[in-house]
This record gives C-alpha cells, structure tokens and sequence, in this order.
C-alpha cells in the first residue's frame, strides 16, 4: 500500500518542453511547441482547442505512435519510446478488427505475447470473467457473437474501449472516440465512460472538439491554441465526481462552455462568430 | 408487385434490381450472342471456315473427346496454369506483404517491379528456352512470368488498405511487429487476397496460349494452335470456349470460398 501512495503522488504522464516538428528542413511544420502538463494518477484530463492545434498530435505521442522531437516525456516514470500495452488507445472508427466478434475484439489482447508469459491457469480464468464483467459494464452481452459490421457506431465504440480496457492499461488514451456519434448516442457514452473512470480508477487523456464534452468528462480541461500548437490556458473543472446531465444546464456550467469557446475563438484567431461571418461575407462580396 | 410507390427504376444510378430480373437479364446476356452465332452460321453468311456453327463446334468437341485426347489436354493445361499460378502465389503472398509493410523493402522492390511488369511474357520465350529448356518447367515459368509481378504489386496494394487504426489499436496493446503481421496485417487482408488470388488466376489462364508455343506436344492452347495449322476453325472454338468455361468455373469457387471464409464480410445486420 505504501509503495502505491508513492506512484500516486508522482504523475502519470510527464511532459516536458516537449516539441514536434514534422517533416524535413525546407518543408517543416512545428506542430507543438514548448508543451508541459503533468496528468495525476486516477485524473480525467481532456484535451481541446481549434483545429490544427495539435491535441491529437500530443494524445498519439503520449501513446507512441508518433515521436516527439524535442523535451521529455515520461509514462509512469520511464522514458516514452514507442506503443506500450500500458497505454491503451481508442480512436474514432476503423480501429475494430471486423473478422472477429465481439468477444474476440474484447479478448484480442489476450493473444498478445506480452500477455501470454508465465500465464497460469488462474490467470485465464481471471481474463474470461474480465471480459464477461466488460461485456456486461458496456451493454453488450447480448451481441458478444455479433460481428462489429453488424453494430450501430456507438456500440462498435463500446466494443472498442473494452477493448482497451481489458488488460486494465495503467493509462487510457481517447481520440476523438464519439466524435461520429450523433446527439443523443454521445450523451449515453459520456454516462457510460465516467462511470467507467470510476469504477475502473484509470488515468485518462480525452481529446476533443466538443467542449460541453471536454467540460462533463474532464477534471481539467487543457485548452490548446495552434500556430504553433501549444497549450493556451489549463481549466480546473469545478464539479464533483458525480455528474449527470442535468449538469449540462447549470449556469456554472454553461459559464465555463462560454469562456472556453470564447478562448478557442480568440485562439484561432476569430474575436466572434459574426466577425467570421463578416469577415466570409466580404470575401465572397469581392 | 406495383405496391411500392415511389421504388426507383432499374435505370437510377446505381439503382436497385430483384434478384429475378438480374438472372433474366444475365441470361439474355449469355443467350443472345449464342443465338446471333448461330443465326450467323446458319444462314451461310459467312464461309464455314471463318465461323463454324455452334453445332459444328459442339461435334468437333465430342470427337476432341472420343477420339482426341481432350481430357489429357485439360488436365495438363489445368496442371500448368495451376503450378504457374501457386508458384508465383507462394512468392508473391509474403513478398507483397512486406513490401506493403516496410517502406524500405518497398522502396528497393516496387520500382523495380513496376518496371518488369510491364515487359511483355511472350518476348520471354526465348529466354527461358534458353534458361529452363523445352519441358514443364518453361510452360509454368512463361505463366509465372506472366503473373508473378502483376501480383506482387496488388497483394502489396491489399495490404496497404488495412486501415493505420488496426495496426495501431493492436500496437497500444502492446503487440510486437510480428504478432501485427500474423494477428492484423494477414487476417485484415485475407479477403482481399482472395480476390487478388481469383483475379490473377484469370490472367494465368490468358498466358496458357503463350506457354504452350515453347515445344509444347499437347494442352489446349497447343490443340488451339495446332488446330490454326490445319485450318479447324471449329476446334480453335471449341478450345476457347473451354477454357473460357474453365476460369468460369474457377471464378465461381474462388467467390463460393469467398462466402465460406469469410461471413463477416457478407453477414450484415
């Protein structure tokens, strides 16, 4: 116990000045700049900001499926070089394996050498009532022999994040991962996924283009700002662990949504949305 | 059946088509050019030599059979395209794969066969007289020739089209290169390769003609080419036509193992 309470006061995920540029010399583009942030252990983190600021670009680092070409970033402690089985991503489509069904997706990582050393029989036992508990947590025992072309989009994303979930990753990174849900699919995930977080007590980094989104799930919303990407302003998200979407309608709330939009606008360079208009008006009048 | 109100016309873009009418329309495809052979032929328009009549062709194939050797030119035109075919298949299967998995592997190969395949099999001939000599082996390297890089390229291609989120999930999940390879990249692909694999079973077929000009002393396309010398307008049909009716048939298993292999592909909700 004791050992565990030192993890937990050093954080999860470490970055340092960290920079990226890509390509080569004469073409290059500076994605991130200068970028720090310390996400805790156990802390739901959501990243957002205009396009091209390069949240996604800082969620695949972390991850290690990009690098990163300057400062430092640490996963529990150790140096990032590359995907790890401790850092678990969801992304927004394509990523289920649509041979397999349901269960197979869900269990695809038990076939993974990293998980199949000095295994015992308890072992497996374990992994078969993970999968059941994940499959019954998501909504989805009832279509465990579906194939996934079978499934609407928000149940394909259920089968993706247990997916994730079922090695118990030490970190769970979200790309974007309701981004092609519609309305009423994507409130239904939010409940499903903080219930998730706190069931499971994993560390998570979200991003987003949906600040409601980033504000309900979030604990702190970091606000990034492009050109170069780089990260503008962290919010403290003042509401409980407890949430629901009542939430959504609170003055505290619709505060927040409010400043965070108006920051992403100042960021990407629009004061207002009727200063844009303006601005698309005269071009097309010229 | 003019209960649905508003159901677009076969003539829509990309409209839809009952299954009756698509077997009606097929067969009329089929039928007609059979029918306007025999009209042809029939009616004496064009001299027997040029355009035997269908029941001429169907006479000569029974005498191919009875008192030719048609079922041994078959079998050994079957056996040729078949080793060709696996041949390059067995080559070209992991060549391509890596080729659509390593940037560098693609870089050394991908031009190179880019700029092979484009040459032309037949020009090989006297190469590979040279090389192989005059018996089976020239026949099945003339069809690997014929084949072998044309699939490389598209079995690379298939590979290509596994979408980066496949391979990445199974990476943040800890897989090694080899586990995405056997567990993504190979199983994501699979149908594809199939079809790539059925695709290129047709193009082995094309070349049998062009294998069997090297000292061939029997197969189809050497009873084709045999039957030019003597003029058997009659037997050059009856050749085609099987082999024709051949790549059809294999044609139909590749997708009847198509639909076998693979139901989630072909099961939707």
């Amino acid at each position: 116990m004791d050992a565990q309470e030192v993890v937990s006061a050093a954080p999860k995920i470490r970055v340092r000045g960290l920079g990226k540029v890509f390509g080569e010399p004469p073409a290059e583009v500076r994605a991130l700049d200068n970028v720090s942030l310390d996400v805790l252990q156990n802390e739901f983190v959501t990243l957002v900001g205009a396009s091209g600021c390069g949240k996604s670009t800082l969620l695949r680092i972390i991850g290690g499926l990009e690098y990163h070409t300057s400062g430092e970033l640490l996963a529990d402690g150790k140096p990032v070089s590359g995907p790890g089985a401790d850092r678990a991503m969801v992304f927004q489509h394509y990523s289920l394996y649509p041979w397999l069904r349901v269960l197979g997706n869900i269990k695809f990582s038990r076939r993974l050498g990293v998980n199949r050393r000095h295994i015992t029989s308890a072992d497996v036992e374990v992994a078969e009532g993970r999968a059941d508990a994940l499959l019954r947590l998501m909504g989805l025992s009832a279509c465990h022999n579906a194939y996934p072309n079978q499934l609407s989009g928000g149940m394909q994303q259920r089968v993706a994040i247990a997916r994730a979930l079922m090695n118990r990753p030490a970190i769970l990174l979200m790309d974007e991962p309701f981004g092609a849900l519609d309305a009423q699919t994507r409130e239904v995930m939010h409940d499903l996924i903080l219930h998730v977080f706190r069931l499971e007590r994993s560390t998570i980094v979200f991003v987003t283009h949906d600040v409601e989104e980033a504000i309900y799930l979030g604990q702190r919303v970091v606000l990034m700002a492009p050109r170069p990407g780089r990260i503008d302003t962290i919010y403290q998200v003042p509401f409980g662990a407890e949430r629901n979407q009542d939430l959504k309608h609170t003055p505290e709330f619709l505060r927040m949504k409010n400043e965070i939009l108006g920051r992403i606008r100042q960021t990407s360079g629009m004061e207002t949305d009727t200063e844009m208009l303006q601005q698309l008006s005269r071009t097309t009048q010229d | 059946m003019n209960s649905a109100a508003h159901r677009p016309g076969i003539w829509s873009i990309r409209g839809p088509i009952s299954q009756r009418r698509y077997w009606i329309l097929a067969a009329i495809g089929l039928i007609t050019p059979i029918l306007a052979w025999w009209l042809v032929a029939s009616t004496g328009w064009v001299e027997k030599v040029f355009m035997p009549s269908p029941g001429a062709v169907w006479d000569r194939t029974l005498l191919w059979a009875t008192e030719d050797n048609l079922l041994q030119d078959t079998g050994i035109s079957v056996y040729r395209v078949t080793m060709g075919w696996l041949l390059s298949a067995v080559i070209a299967m992991p060549l391509g794969m890596l080729i659509g998995t390593f940037r560098p592997v693609q870089a050394v190969l991908e031009p190179l066969t880019d700029f092979i395949r484009y040459m032309p099999a037949v020009a090989f001939i006297p190469l590979v007289m040279l090389w192989i000599g005059i018996d089976e082996g020239s026949k099945i390297a003339i069809i690997f020739i014929g084949t072998f890089f044309q699939m490389v390229l598209m079995v690379a291609e298939d590979v290509r089209r596994v979408p980066m989120q496949q391979i990445e999930a199974a990476q943040t999940m800890g897989a090694t290169r080899a586990e995405i390879l056997q567990l993504v990249l190979l199983p994501s692909a699979k149908p594809a390769l199939v079809d790539t694999m059925r695709i290129t079973m047709g193009w082995a077929w094309t070349y049998l003609v062009v294998a069997e000009l090297v000292a061939a002393n029997s197969g189809l396309g050497y009873a084709i080419l045999k039957a030019q010398r003597f003029l058997q307008t009659d037997k050059i049909f009856a050749g085609i036509i099987l082999i024709g009716l051949i790549g059809l048939l294999t044609d139909q298993m590749f997708r009847f193992l198509h639909r076998k292999a693979f139901p989630w592909m072909h099961k939707k909700s």
